[in-house]
């Protein structure tokens, strides 16, 4: 029987919602014991109590240490790295936390990496995306650890309910100092988490302006939803860069995804894919968005924004 | 200081991707090739530094078969000096090129390895960060800024909460985001000059690098089809379809 390791993101006091949807995939392999780490300067209690929580959780580890007061990926590989001789599966969430990390750790226990594990055939036979989705590879790993990033936007969050131990643990190995945290430029928001929104409206460079984007930020706030834009939106100014949706940003799953403004190239459709309904408003009949919209309208944004505001 | 910049040749990103019927893989025969978007601006970036005099040397490599040796052409035109050309003709992934890289940055022992953040092909995102682990080297991912002062370089990093900043000790291996610059555009006369530019070339052999077992690829296929939908006449119509569906 296997045992699986999850690292965790977390922050603020919050894990980070990536983590019950890793542990959906971790799940499909029906370890024998599942553990999640989390790595930081205090403890990070709440957040360790919010993983003891979610169903399937065998315990959870905490890694304390001030060095790991900054998610660092040089600083917390050493450590996943030691960690994972007990484990068959090491897994993390294919955010840019993860993402940064666990090519590292697959490179320092020497064996290859599969990254954005989107389902799992068998405990060695994995599916992921290539070519900003465009096609999907069944892989097979060789013999030995089985590093992976998980997909999140092709999982299901877990439930909660469990009660899993809590457990502190001390791993001592010296760890690099060339690298140092200096600080988070974070724009914050009081929408919904754009990665965890089950509505995301966005804008691409049909918008024109930062201020005429305030139509988007308008029916998202109508409907409850996050904002996402395209990387034009983003290139151009119009909104920072966490908020880029796509092969390069962020892959999302909302049950609703209005684009709006937006063209629809390969490498913007690529964050939306999971998406459950599409809509896309165009002033263009032919823009190559309507080929992959659920719902479409032609016409000019500035016009029909506040209308669908206003019949909502 | 001297800096690596490697350049991988992929589908170019214009190509719409089409998956073998048989199930191996994409298809490439005929296809339009290029320097993978990230590693145009990692060689752009190198030549940035150096243009600001924080850099004496920019070495392009690329690890992959003959035709790979186009996309070391198009970074000496961009104005790299020399390229490494490390000869391989079979698949390789992200672990081997790492060690690849790491037996060439000992040897070469360049302040700087410049990487894109992933190749548009595999979409691993993987090298960058392999290379940092093997060679026990800071790594700087998603770079958007990059300001080199002495023996630090401060880096500007799009993470998911927004902009992170961190300060690496040289040597160090960063990799790109998209909005760190504009790659400039390559000139004809510049396309000549680079056919004098030097090239070397290595085989795995001759770094002493072994490869690691790969990842198989036992089928490849198109995603599930996206099927457009229909298109509405109306706000009402819109918002009537909605509710309907019970999304608003
Ligand atoms: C390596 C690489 C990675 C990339 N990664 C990403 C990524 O992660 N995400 C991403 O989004 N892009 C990405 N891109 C860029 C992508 O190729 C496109 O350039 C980008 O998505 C275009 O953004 P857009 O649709 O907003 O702009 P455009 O293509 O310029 O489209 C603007 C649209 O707005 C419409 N419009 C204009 N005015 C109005 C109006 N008044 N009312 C209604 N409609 C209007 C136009 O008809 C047009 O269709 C990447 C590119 C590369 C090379
Ligand atoms: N065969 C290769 N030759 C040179 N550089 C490569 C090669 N493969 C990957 N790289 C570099 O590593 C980056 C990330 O690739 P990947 O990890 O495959 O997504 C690329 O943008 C290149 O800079």
């Amino acid at each position: 029987m296997s045992r699986l390791l999850i690292v965790a993101e977390h922050g603020a006091g919050n894990l980070n919602a990536s983590v019950a949807k890793t542990l959906a995939c971790a799940l499909e392999l029906k370890p024998a014991e599942l553990d999640v780490v989390l790595f930081s300067a205090d403890g990070a209690e709440a957040a360790c109590q919010q993983a003891a929580a979610l169903t399937g959780v065998s315990r959870v580890l905490s890694v304390a240490r001030p060095e790991n007061g900054a998610p660092m990926g040089a600083v917390l590989a050493p450590q996943v790295a030691a960690m994972a001789a007990d484990y068959d599966y090491v897994f993390g969430p294919s955010t840019t936390f993860g993402k940064d990390l666990m090519p590292s750790v697959a490179a320092l226990a020497g064996v290859p990496m599969v990254t954005d594990i989107m389902g799992v055939e068998d405990g060695r036979t994995f599916v992921r995306p290539t070519y900003a989705g465009n096609a999907v590879d069944k892989v097979r790993v060789p013999d030995g650890l089985v590093v992976a990033t998980v997909r999140a936007a092709s999982y299901k969050a877990v439930g909660g309910g469990g009660s899993a131990p809590v457990e502190a643990l001390e791993l001592d190995i010296e760890l690099p100092t060339h690298s140092r945290f200096v600080e988070i430029r974070a724009g914050s928001s009081d929408r919904p988490d754009l990665q965890s929104a089950t509505k995301v409206v966005s804008g691409g460079r049909g918008l024109g302006s930062a201020e005429n984007f305030q139509v988007i930020y308008s029916l998202a706030d109508k409907l409850g939803a996050g904002v996402g834009a395209s990387r034009a939106a983003v290139d151009s100014g119009f909104v920072p860069n966490e908020m880029q949706v796509g092969q390069t940003g962020k892959i999302i799953a909302p049950d609703l995804y209005i684009a709006v403004g937006i063209s629809g190239a390969i490498q913007h459709l690529a964050g939306i894919k999971d998406a459950g309904t599409i809509v896309a408003i165009n002033k263009d009949p032919e823009a190559p968005i309507f080929e992959v919209a659920d719902i479409g309208l032609v016409g000019d944004l500035f016009k029909l924004l506040p209308e669908i505001e206003a019949a909502l | 200081m001297k800096v690596l910049v490697c350049v991988k040749r992929v589908v170019d990103y214009n190509v719409r991707i089409r998956v073998k019927p048989d199930g191996g893989g994409v298809v490439t025969d005929g296809v339009k090739m290029a320097m993978n978007p990230f590693d145009e601006i990692a060689v752009e970036e190198a030549l940035r530094m150096r243009e600001a005099g924080h850099v004496s040397e920019v070495v392009a490599v690329t690890i992959g078969d003959k035709k790979s040796q186009e996309q070391l052409r198009t970074a000496l035109a961009m104005g790299a000096d020399r390229a490494i050309w490390v000869e391989h003709e079979e698949a390789i992934q992200p672990l081997g090129v790492a060690r690849v890289l790491k037996a060439l940055a000992e040897r070469e022992q360049p302040g700087l390895v410049l990487l894109g953040k992933q190749a548009i092909d595999d979409d691993c995102g993987q090298t960058a960060q392999m290379l940092a682990a093997l060679w026990q080297r800071p790594q700087a991912t998603y770079a958007s800024e990059v300001v080199i002062s002495g023996e630090t370089v401060r880096v500007t990093r799009e993470v998911d909460a927004g902009l992170e900043v961190i300060d690496v000790d040289l040597p160090a291996v960063i990799s790109t985001d998209l909005r760190l610059n504009e790659p400039r555009y390559v000139k004809l006369p510049d396309i000549m000059k680079a056919k004098r530019k030097p090239m070397d070339s290595y085989t795995l052999p001759d770094l002493g690098v072994e490869l690691p077992p790969l990842v198989e690829r036992l089928e490849t296929t198109p995603p599930p089809a996206r099927t457009g939908g229909f298109k509405v006449e109306s706000v009402e119509e819109l918002v009537a379809t909605l509710k309907e569906k019970g999304l608003v």
